[in-house]
């Protein structure tokens, strides 16, 4: 089978510093991927070459057999890639289910003029807007807190908010970085509970960057490790985790 | 069918609404009864005018929020052309709502226009940049006011930057626009209710865009842009957007503006920094993303100069401590507890609980 998201010899530098060097991956529909390494070692950097906050010097990015390489952000989130943060990023002072109707922007239109005169098509689609963010805030156990200001929410469930936020836009891969960061024993359980459902209700295909390794080995299938912008080695979880050279860089000997 | 929910934004809105009627009933009365004084009188249309540009300018600043200090250069285009449009058209169209309306529809897209051109450049910056760029912009556009000298005559309309002789005009001609000296002999179709409809056209406008998905969009661009980005809103469009809109309803206020007074001029005091930083003082004051704010603390600061007259050396005083004050009652967190504390609602909802 084809993979979803394809991706080769992708390359940045910032200034005289080679960031990423050379990365290539490879993920199938539904897989949950991770990408682990230690600090600085340009996972994040890889996410935002991937949904376009930056542009790569060099490569080639294939996410379903169309080539999205130095696409813009925006253009990169409709093609089907939608991501969240490693510092939260929510919408602060929108409530949280104007937070997920947010994510909803393009998939229910309407135009100002509709908006503002509130032609039939504003109700119609607010309707829909609503329905579809109520079920989508249910998942996440989020609907009693609809009503409330997302800054208000505690941070587990800014966690939560966010992946629904991202969920709402439709995407084919859902970039996650660090979600557990932050989160208690307790919380990252709940949290590995909330991803495996994602991905087998959505039929969603995960990649993620984190740290907590009790978080990666429990759902990850596959892994990347990276270190000083290099691949040091991937494949299936277990045979990664094991290989000597991830445990003396990343791991502690 | 489903039953209507009343929420709580519409709730908010209907009373925004609610005070801004009532309070047009009650001085309709007093007009009436000969409680206002003459001078008062003349204060109604300015009232409406500072009103629109707050509540205009909120959009800017609380619901994109950017800081822009060039408003009153958006008035400033939507008095210019539509008093040219009205001067032009006096003889023409004689019914004098119909050309009101005109007016008013060529002011505010003329200055939506401008609001666009100066948006596309300008909206790149972030924070003090912007501020320090749209006042520039705001000068820029008096000044050029200031040295346009536009004409009428058989032949059709002529155009100079020189002076009014330049212009070339025969014997029947007419000069409109005199540079410096503006446009003299616009019709006065300005009236209160004219302002009071045209302030709850404005509401509406602003409200139903807030509540709707492109100022959710809008909103989360102010909140965080980089997270707007990824969930696929178009962050130059919805900014322009905003920018435009807020642009054209303080054409709308300029169209008000020279509607109601005989000659016309920019000046720095009705179309300077001086006034783009007073409607940035109502919104503050009022606070930042709060509409009815906007209104209340319009009406107050403009009222309060005037109500103060009597009181002549002390009135800047005392309008300075009203400033403070407000400011310090708005946002000082001591004081926002204890507002919060005797609010109606928490009070009603004790004496329930006793019951």
């Amino acid at each position: 089978m084809a993979a979803l998201l394809e991706v080769n010899n992708l390359s940045i530098s910032f200034g005289g510093l080679r960031a990423v060097d050379d990365f290539g991956i490879s993920i199938k529909k539904g897989q949950l991927y991770g990408l682990i390494g230690p600090n600085g070692a340009g996972k994040t950097t890889v996410f935002n070459l991937l949904t376009g906050v930056y542009k790569p010097n060099e490569g080639i990015i294939t996410l379903d057999g169309a080539n999205i390489t130095g696409l813009k952000t925006i253009e990169i989130n409709k093609a089907g890639i939608a991501r969240t943060f490693q510092n939260i990023r929510l919408f602060k002072d929108l409530t949280v289910l104007d937070n997920v109707k947010a994510g909803l922007h393009n998939h229910y239109s309407y135009s100002a003029v509709e908006g503002i005169f509130r032609m039939p098509r504003y109700f119609k689609m607010e309707s829909a807007m609503n329905e579809r963010a109520m079920e989508l805030l249910k998942v996440f156990e989020l609907d009693e807190e609809a009503g409330y200001l997302a800054a208000n929410l505690p941070y587990g469930k800014q966690r939560k908010l966010e992946i629904a936020r991202a969920l709402a836009t439709k995407p084919k891969i859902l970039l996650l970085d660090e979600p557990a960061a932050g989160m208690n024993p307790n919380e990252t359980i709940e949290l590995m509970n909330t991803i495996r459902f994602v991905r087998d209700n959505f039929d969603m295909t995960i990649l993620l960057i984190e740290h907590d390794m009790k978080l990666v080995s429990g759902i990850c299938e596959e892994l990347t490790v990276l270190n000083f912008g290099r691949i040091l080695t991937q494949g299936p979880t277990s045979t990664v985790l094991s290989d000597p050279q991830v445990i003396t860089a990343y791991l502690g000997e | 069918m489903k039953k209507y929910k009343i929420t709580k934004n519409v709730r908010d809105n209907i009373l925004t609404y609610g005070i801004v009627i009532l309070a047009y009933f009650i001085i309709q009365m007093m007009i009436h009864t000969g409680k206002i004084s003459s001078l008062m009188q003349g204060l109604l249309v300015p009232l409406c005018i500072y009103v629109i540009l707050a509540v205009s300018l909120n959009l800017t600043v609380g619901i994109l929020g950017e800081l822009s200090l060039g408003h009153a250069g958006f008035m400033c285009v939507g008095a210019f052309t539509s008093a040219f449009f009205s001067k032009c058209m006096e003889d023409v169209i004689t019914f004098g709502f119909l050309r009101f309306a005109l007016a008013l529809l060529i002011g505010s897209l003329s200055a939506a226009l401008v609001g666009f051109l100066i948006g596309m450049p300008v909206l790149r910056l972030k924070g003090d940049y912007l501020a320090i760029v749209t006042l520039a912009f705001g000068e820029i556009i008096k000044n050029v006011v200031n040295v346009l000298y536009i004409g009428k005559d058989s032949s059709g309309i002529h155009f100079s930057m020189k002076d009014s002789l330049s212009l070339g005009l025969m014997e029947d001609g007419e000069v409109i626009i005199n540079g410096a000296q503006g446009i003299t002999g616009t019709p006065k179709d300005s009236t209160f209710t004219i302002g009071i409809v045209l302030i709850i056209l404005t509401l509406f406008i602003v409200l139903n865009l807030i509540h709707s998905r492109d100022g959710r969009a809008i909103m989360a661009i102010r909140d965080n842009i980089i997270a707007a980005e990824s969930i696929g809103i178009n962050i130059t469009k919805y900014k322009l957007m905003a920018f435009s809109i807020s642009a054209a309803l303080a054409g709308v206020a300029g169209v008000l503006y020279s509607h109601n007074l005989n000659s016309l001029m920019a000046t720095p005091k009705n179309f300077g920094y001086n006034m783009s930083i007073m409607i940035l003082v109502f919104v503050v004051l009022g606070g930042i993303g709060n509409i009815r704010g906007s209104i209340i603390a319009a009406v107050v600061l403009t009222l309060l100069p005037e109500l103060l007259r009597g009181l002549n050396n002390y009135r800047m005083l005392i309008y300075a401590i009203v400033l403070i004050l407000m400011m310090l009652f708005n946002w000082s967190p001591k004081l926002v507890e204890l507002r919060k504390r005797f609010s109606p609602r928490r009070l009603l909802n004790r004496t329930r609980e006793v019951q």
